[in-house]
């Protein structure tokens, strides 16, 4: 075997790239330099437009048709790729460079059975027969530890859950045992606990294979855990490589430095408290700065940093960076984020939720057209009880498909609820909207996840937040206008923004003018279905302040819906934890993350990945997806999962209410003493 | 907020308005690219014109028969020569635009009007009525449409109204269909729920969220209908149940012409290319917006 990292695979040398588009010619990606190694594995972090796909496409030369590579090359094994005819390429894709993508659903082909094509790719490139290559699906099923791999061999893609389906791509990738595997962004589209099990799965497989991996995502955490060494993109250029200790634990970029504080991290026993953010917006690739990229938006930037573009230069073995002012890093450390004081409220409910269903009908399968019909239901919310206090936030945690969606969509009246009750500042609301008065309308305002479509196309931003003022029956225009200017000041947006069209601003933008649509009608509760998830880090740490600072401003409630139990527990004051429909655990947002908790919520705060992680953390990972809201398990739901699971009692009889110290609420058939014992070592360690 | 600040923002905004790349900017930088489309475009606008200002305009009465010059090949004083009645053909396809635009054109509009509307409460509603509309729409799209055309137009009779109901009721299945399904995307998207959140009246939703969202795909494609509808009036004239001589109608003068081909070929060949070119002028254009609106690459 061949020691590690001493023969590259992959040169990457002074690389440029360049988008011909209607508004001119565009660099994507400038003079990026760096190498994989066999055996190694290098991650290329980068938030939205710093070229980071860009790079990936070009290795494998598949640039879209207006993309050129326009100096520096390529090299694979020291063969440039760009001086390949297409025929040869075609022999280096598949079988010596494997790509693994984002978005399993779309890399496989929906009509033909999985076995078929992982045996198409050991057919075209090994040149092996039917019977060999079906073998070779199966041996390689193993290896990516799929679960019962014979039958998987003849299932259809749409039989498999996104995780399964992300496995079978990975096995697709690695069944040539390719030199390079490249994969871009494999586990963003995953749920957590998926994430973690398809991670632990690469890491695995780093092991058992000589590949070299690059791997490309937007994630530090997720880099930090299994990459040997990292490369920073911002804006087409690379700001900082080294090993990952180097990168993360010494890092000697201030972009770097700014984005590994950004992230929002467990703290315990908290303060609500800003975050630390980096001002200013990443720069269109119409307005690259002249001099280095990151110069606007740095605090050490001095005149020269925007004049010249700095040369990535050497500060360590291997470690390089493209700050001229490398060694003053560390003084941004000093700049602390003030912690912020706590307005003094009292604990008064303004939204109350009592036993609230949603239930969906369901057509079953296999019924026959004069049989019997059996109702059956997706029971999407299933008895569900909370409540917010005024001025306050909950925080609603769960994966995708345990229902909290559903429960924002119930209390928004945008879905009736099944039956159950809710009580806004004291007054019962109708279950749908034409059912709740002008008046309750405007005190529920609610934030969506994706702000590509939460703003009307064609309605400028000044219709768009007006409306809701204009809903409330004012009618002076120059009233509206000032108040919908000091709205767009109050999210941070100036007022060349008020006759701006969305298709003008960048997501985060969008998603100000989300915030300060829905503080238009100056409501009494936000809810924030997963706000700040499709957007980058540096634009998420500045979006979580401007909430915090709207909340103590307005005194408004807010619920706010995520995946993401870090966010969560920095923005809220309470924290539900929900799974398939119910609520498992309830309580104070320090409390609920910290022992003694929930196995479910153990298992979830388990599979994130932390940047910092010393020492060994407790490894919990959940098979499989959750299960289906038709088919609820008996007993207690989290049975067919739980990695605690105690016995019998659990598949039988529905777990009891535990009350914990202070406002904790656990359920769960195990005491919550002993659950405290279970899980205390294990924390002790972090 | 106090007067000065509120000057500045209004300069603000202009500024905006200046240094940002309007919409309208953007159309007409990619309509400049498409030389055929704006060829096309050039060529069905001035169609256009002649069906408006054209009887004004036309050397002869197109009705006024001259015995004497009867079948003249073209020359300078009839450019496209005379017909068997001694009418001069180049006025009567100049007037005979007219009816085209007149029955094709309003045809369309009815279609793309009530098919839209159909469409929009059809796909924001959906359940039975939905159900029960489209297969109604379907059982009329799989009849043959100048079958359906005749059938119909032998029933209640040729007359003017009775050619624009006709292609009103055949385009309109087609309209409501392409509306329908962009309203069905529509409906669930983030910004429409927004608008029920906050209570605004379906009314509002339909016409200010909805339907701005939609216009530009049903130009393209109303006006793509519209030279399917030129063709078909000229059909149903040809088959002598569009308008009724002595009309300038372009079919009516092809089926006219029919029997004098031998001897005046100049009868058909001029109303068949004026259709031709037309109906290619028309196609081109469709093209063009499309490509306008939706570009292949897309935005950036």
């Amino acid at each position: 075997m061949v020691k590690k990292g001493s023969v590259p695979v992959l040169e990457v040398e002074k690389l440029t790239v360049s988008y011909e588009t209607e508004r001119g010619v565009y660099q994507a990606v400038r003079d990026i330099s760096f190498s994989v190694k066999s055996h190694e594995s290098f991650g290329l972090v980068g938030e939205s437009g710093s070229g980071k796909s860009t790079v990936a496409l070009a290795i494998v030369r598949y640039l879209a048709s207006n993309g050129k590579v326009t100096g520096g090359n390529v090299r694979f094994h020291g063969t440039d790729v760009y001086s390949l005819p297409i025929s040869k390429l075609r022999s280096f894709w598949g079988s010596k460079i494997g790509m693994v993508y984002q978005n399993p659903q779309a890399a496989l082909n929906p009509t033909i059975t999985i076995g078929k094509q992982l045996a198409e790719m050991g057919k075209t490139h090994l040149g092996m027969s039917d019977r060999e290559a079906r073998q070779k699906a199966c041996e390689i099923l193993e290896m990516v530890a799929m679960p019962d791999p014979e039958s998987v061999i003849d299932r259809y893609p749409y039989q498999l859950s996104g995780g399964m389906l992300q496995r079978c791509v990975i096995a697709m990738a690695l069944i040539t045992k390719p030199e390079l595997l490249i994969m871009d962004e494999p586990t963003t589209g995953l749920d957590v606990t998926t994430q973690a099990v398809i991670l632990d799965l690469i890491a695995d497989l780093q092991k058992k294979f000589d590949s070299a991996i690059l791997y490309i995502t937007h994630n530090l955490a997720v880099v930090a855990n299994i990459c040997d060494r990292i490369g920073v993109m911002y804006a087409g250029n690379l700001m900082e490589q080294g090993t990952t200790q180097q990168v993360v634990a010494g890092s000697k970029h201030p972009y770097t430095f700014k984005l590994l504080e950004c992230v929002p991290r467990f703290e315990h026993g908290r303060k609500k408290q800003l975050l630390s953010v980096i001002p200013g917006s990443i720069p269109r690739l119409d307005e690259i700065p002249r001099g280095c990229v990151f110069a606007p938006r740095c605090i050490l930037a001095e005149r020269t940093c925007s004049i010249e573009r700095p040369p990535l230069i050497e500060i360590g073995q291997n470690h390089y960076t493209s700050c001229r002012l490398w060694k003053r890093v560390h003084e941004l450390k000093a700049v602390k984020p003030e912690a912020i004081a706590d307005r003094a409220l009292e604990d008064i409910p303004f939204l109350k939720v009592t036993g609230v269903k949603k239930y969906y009908p369901a057509r079953v399968k296999g019924e026959g057209i004069f049989g019997k019909r059996k109702r059956k239901y997706i029971k999407s919310v299933d008895g569900v009880t909370l409540w917010v206090n005024k001025g306050r936030t909950l925080g609603i945690v769960g994966e995708s498909g345990s229902g909290k969606t559903t429960l924002a969509r119930v209390i928004s009246g945008l879905a009736g609820a099944t039956s159950g009750d809710i009580e806004l500042d004291g007054e019962k609301l109708g279950k749908t909207i034409p059912e709740r008065k002008q008046t309750q309308l405007r005190k529920i305002q609610m934030v969506f996840q994706n702000p590509e479509t939460s703003l009307n196309p064609y309605h400028t931003i000044a219709e768009t937040v007006g409306r809701p003022i204009t809903l409330m029956g004012k009618s002076n225009k120059r009233e509206i206008r000032d108040r919908v200017i000091s709205l767009l000041n109050a999210v941070k947006l100036s007022s060349h923004y008020y006759s701006r069209l969305p298709g003008e601003l960048s997501g985060g933008e969008k998603q100000r003018v989300a915030i300060a649509r829905a503080f238009a009608s100056v409501p009494g509760l936000i809810i924030l279905d997963e706000p700040l998830s499709s957007l980058d880090v540096s634009v998420q740490g500045s979006l979580l302040n401007l909430l915090i600072e709207l909340q103590l401003q307005s005194a408004t409630s807010y619920i706010f819906i995520s995946h993401d139990l870090a966010v969560v527990q920095h923005i809220s004051d309470w924290v539900v934890v929900m799974y398939l429909g119910h609520i498992v655990e309830w309580g104070d947002a320090v409390k609920v993350l910290k022992p003694p908790f929930h196995p479910y919520t153990e298992a979830l705060l388990s599979a994130i990945p932390v940047i910092d992680s010393k020492g060994v953390r407790t490894r919990i990972r959940l098979e499989g997806s959750v299960p289906s809201a038709l088919d609820i398990p008996s007993g207690c739901r989290f049975n067919t999962r739980c990695p605690r699971k105690p016995g019998e009692i659990c598949r039988v009889e529905e777990p009891p209410w535990q009350e914990g110290k202070d406002d904790h609420w656990i359920r769960c058939h195990i005491p919550m003493d002993k659950l405290d014992k279970l899980q205390q070592p294990a924390m002790d360690k972090t | 907020m106090n007067g000065s600040s509120d000057e500045k923002s209004a300069n603000e905004d202009i500024q905006v308005l200046q240094d940002q790349p309007k919409k309208l900017t953007i159309y007409w930088k990619r309509l400049k690219r498409q030389p055929f489309a704006v060829g096309g475009g050039i060529i069905f606008l001035f169609f256009l014109l002649m069906a408006i200002i054209g009887p004004l305009i036309v050397p002869y009465n197109y009705q006024a028969q001259d015995i004497a010059n009867r079948l003249k090949p073209p020359s300078l004083a009839h450019f496209y020569g005379t017909d068997q009645y001694g009418r001069d053909v180049f006025s009567r396809i100049i007037v005979g635009s007219r009816g085209i635009f007149l029955l094709g054109g309003s045809g369309t509009l009815l279609a793309v009007i009530i098919g839209a509307t159909l469409g929009l409460l059809s796909g924001y509603y959906g359940g039975l009525s939905d159900e029960v509309l489209m297969r109604l729409f379907d059982v009329l799209l799989s009849i043959p449409p100048i079958l359906l055309a005749l059938v119909l137009l032998v029933t209640i009779g040729p007359s003017k109204p009775g050619l624009i109901l006709v292609v009103a009721l055949l385009y309109l299945p087609i309209e409501a269909r392409v509306m329908r399904s962009m309203v069905l995307s529509l409906k669930m998207k983030e910004f429409v729920e927004a608008a029920k959140i906050r209570g605004e009246k379906k009314l509002y939703i339909w016409f200010r969220e909805i339907l701005p969202n939609t216009l530009g795909s049903m130009l393209v494609e109303g006006s793509m209908r519209f030279s399917y509808a030129i063709f078909l009036v000229a059909s149903l004239g040809f088959l002598g149940l569009g308008v009724q001589p002595p009309s300038p109608d372009w079919g009516l003068q092809i089926n006219e012409a029919r029997g004098w081909f031998s001897i005046a070929p100049w009868l058909l060949i001029f109303p068949a290319g004026t259709i031709s070119l037309l109906i290619i002028a028309a196609n081109l254009m469709t093209d063009g917006l499309r490509h306008v609106f939706y570009p292949i690459g897309g935005e950036i």
